[in-house]
């Protein structure tokens, strides 16, 4: 018997040092997550801070003006009450207000006007310093910056020579938010033995160091050379969060000419299709399945077991299994919409099954009805409730497995879009793609809702 | 040879823990073409059982049961049931629920509505053939009910408690309308009530059941099924047997309950 040869660990204490987990590495991540109670507590301090400022705008201008009307007014506890809890029209359109506030305000909008956190130093400046040399002479000389945009490429005068002394002029380009090295050797160590930059604005520095020069700091590196750093200001750089005037920009731009020759709307609509598509098929085997199993013994029996394994996988681990017998293909892609799909929707009909009120079938049976009438006209119409919730949370996860299922591997689609835009930083086009993602996301669960209360009226009043 | 006879039935239920409950214990009963019989008896004493197997949904584990001389196994449209909560199909209307079962046994389509049309007038429900179930209070769904289930046209009628979720005034209504139906159909009827009152003024015949074994206990001939048709209820229950009858049977009950009571302790 050689098939247990496989090295399987030899004692139990190689058994137990291979499958403990570094307790340095563990006390970080409790660390990490004990300080993020504190991260989180202050975002949400922020954002309900600003609820009660807006909470207050509304008691004072608004107030009885959206009483409740009709018989809830009528009610003394509603506090407990959920069926009086209505949400707040005016709450929920100053939330939306609220976040595209942060959303402008962090990112220095245009949109907000004169309200803005203070912006990052851009334009010409300059600074003076002072070197010495080894014989003990002093010397002084100016260095020219010229902060510009991020993607500008501006052109910038060379510095001036000076008629004498040891140190020379400088010239330095600096992109907004970064920082510049102005290396010694540029400025006169090459030429001047013992060159030693001492002062920067007539403020002393020493390696390590830093001076304000009214426009941003200047370090003096443990080499001699001066690293600039121009004043950043407090908003967030594009590359991390672009404004919203800038995603609608792209947006405008997006919907002209696509992303790598792909229409916007091209992409979604094959993210869609494939939702459709593997939802139908799960729907097409699930619901036979889950009938199946809810009506025969040996049904219940032989799909039991795999149902319930891999009812609790989620898709996504799929996803490399999937690549690796299907390939990068459609094919692989509806194969995973249609088993993200298949398991919950065979659950549903199960259920929607054994939701059937025993004295239906049998009042159905005392009519006179056969097996197969009984299926058509009774638990198929009983079971449609527990379908339709069902085909909600399928859609939902389906619409979830495609975007992250195109993230992997995909021609085309929203998905695709986003992760393809990432590799290239364009921040505002993946921004782009979750917001419309959002939105189809909540489109597909306001349409199913709606065909729901169409087809099955009697939900929830039986 | 038409009438349903219950043959020594008896029915043991075998418990997880390999207890046994005998619900019902040598049920004989020959109940007569066009008989209201009405069945009386504390929770346990197993009359909900005895309805299932009539309707052929439990099978007795000793006895038989025959209609007609035919033996009951499936349930059957010559044994229409009532169920307390109605068990209408809610997706479809007032008419398509009456129409169900002539419908599944593949009438045609007039003959069927012509049936409903007949059947909603008998049951007082002629302008709510539209209507959906979720649309219509408890007393009328049990109307509904009653219609769907003489739309097949069944020997027997079974009723399990059709009237105990209505309210009192419904109740009276719907208990006249019982009469009505079996004084113009002629059908076999069997009732089962929790309510004395109802098991007396619904049951030419009245048998009261005892628990633990479920079996028959005392039978009764009454005149008052035969009085309230077309009468009215209340003058019925002053009539001068009735008062002494229903003491008589609720003392019995009460002390059936006592001793389940007693024996629990």
């Amino acid at each position: 018997m050689t098939i247990f040869n496989t090295p399987i660990p030899a004692t139990i204490g190689e058994f137990i040092s291979l499958n403990t987990p570094d307790g340095g590495e563990v006390a970080s991540l409790l660390s990490t997550t004990f300080w993020m109670i504190f991260g989180i507590a202050i975002i949400f301090g922020i954002y309900l801070l600003f609820s009660a400022g807006s909470w207050l705008i509304h008691k004072l201008f608004m107030d009885g003006r959206d009483k409740a009307k009709g018989y809830t007014s009528l009610k003394t506890v509603t506090f407990g009450d959920e069926s009086a809890v209505v949400a707040n029209r005016f709450a929920s359109v100053a939330s939306v207000i609220a976040v595209f506030f942060f959303w402008a305000l962090a990112t220095g909008s245009s949109l907000l006007g004169p309200i803005q956190l203070p912006a990052p130093f851009q334009g010409e400046t300059s600074f003076e310093y002072t070197a010495v040399n080894a014989a003990g002479e002093s010397d002084t000389a100016t260095v020219n910056l010229l902060v510009h945009a991020f993607d500008a490429k501006p052109n910038m005068a060379a510095a001036e020579a000076k008629a004498s002394g040891f140190a020379q002029n400088g010239a330095l380009k600096i992109r907004e938010r970064r920082t510049a090295l102005l290396s010694s050797k540029k400025i006169g160590a090459k030429e001047t033995e013992g060159f030693q930059v001492t002062h920067v604005n007539g403020e002393a520095i020493t390696a390590g160091g830093t001076v304000d020069f009214g426009n941003g700091e200047v370090l003096l590196t443990p080499k001699g050379s001066l690293q600039v750093r121009p004043y950043g200001g407090m908003t967030m750089e594009a590359l991390y969060l672009p404004s919203p005037e800038g995603v609608w920009k792209s947006f405008v731009q997006l919907n002209k000419e696509g992303y790598t020759n792909v229409g916007l709307w091209e992409n979604v609509f094959w993210s869609l299709i494939r939702v459709v598509l593997g939802f139908a098929l799960g729907c097409l085997f699930g619901i036979p399945l889950g009938f199946a199993m809810g009506l025969s013994n040996w049904f219940r029996g032989w799909f039991d077991p795999i149902v319930e394994f891999m009812r609790p996988v989620p898709p996504l681990a799929l996803i490399p299994l999937i690549i690796i017998w299907f390939g990068i293909g459609e094919q692989g892609k509806i194969s995973l919409l249609f088993l993200a799909a298949l398991w919950i929707m065979t659950i549903a009909a199960r259920a929607g099954v054994s939701g059937v009120n025993i004295s239906k079938v049998h009042a159905a049976y005392s009519l006179g009805a056969t097996k197969r009438q009984l299926l058509m006209k009774v638990i198929l119409p009983n079971s449609l409730p527990e379908i339709f919730t069902g085909a909600r949370v399928a859609m939902g996860v389906c619409w979830g497995t495609v975007v992250a299922a195109e993230l992997v591997a995909a021609e085309k689609g929203a998905g695709k879009m986003i992760i393809a835009a990432s590799k290239f930083q364009l921040t505002d086009i993946v921004i782009i793609g979750i917001i419309i993602i959002g939105i189809i996301g909540f489109a597909i669960e306001v349409l199913m809702r709606k065909i729901e209360n169409r087809l099955i009226p009697w939900k929830g009043r039986g | 040879m038409s009438g349903l006879i219950i043959d020594n039935v008896s029915m043991t239920f075998e418990l997880p823990n390999g207890g046994k409950v005998e619900a019902l214990k040598n049920i004989n009963l020959d109940i007569k073409e066009g008989e209201l019989m009405s069945v009386l008896g504390p929770s346990g004493c197993g009359k909900s059982t005895l309805l299932n197997i009539l309707a052929g949904f439990l099978a007795p584990t000793e006895g038989v049961m025959t209609l007609s001389g035919e033996p009951i196994t499936a349930p059957s449209s010559e044994r229409g049931m009532v169920f307390q909560h109605g068990a209408l199909f809610e997706w479809m209307n007032v008419a398509k629920n009456i129409g169900f079962g002539p419908k599944m046994k593949g009438t045609p389509q007039a003959e069927i509505d012509a049936k409903v049309e007949e059947l909603l007038d008998i049951v007082g429900l002629q302008d709510f053939a539209e209507k959906m179930i979720y649309e219509m209070s408890g007393g009328m769904q049990q109307r509904v009910a009653l219609a769907r289930c003489l739309a097949n046209e069944p020997d027997v009628i079974l009723m399990d408690e059709p009237l105990g979720a209505l309210d009192a005034l419904t109740r009276e209504k719907m208990q006249s309308l019982v009469l009505d139906i079996w004084k113009k159909t002629g059908k076999t009827i069997i009732l089962i009530t929790h309510s004395v009152e109802e098991a007396l003024l619904l049951g030419e015949r009245l048998i009261v059941m005892a628990p633990r074994p479920g079996r028959i206990h005392k039978e009764y001939r009454l005149p008052f099924a035969e009085l309230g048709v077309g009468a009215d209820l209340r003058e019925v229950k002053r009539h001068d047997e009735f008062g002494p009858t229903r003491d008589e049977i609720l003392n019995m009950i009460w002390n059936m309950e006592e001793e389940i009571m007693g024996r629990a302790e």
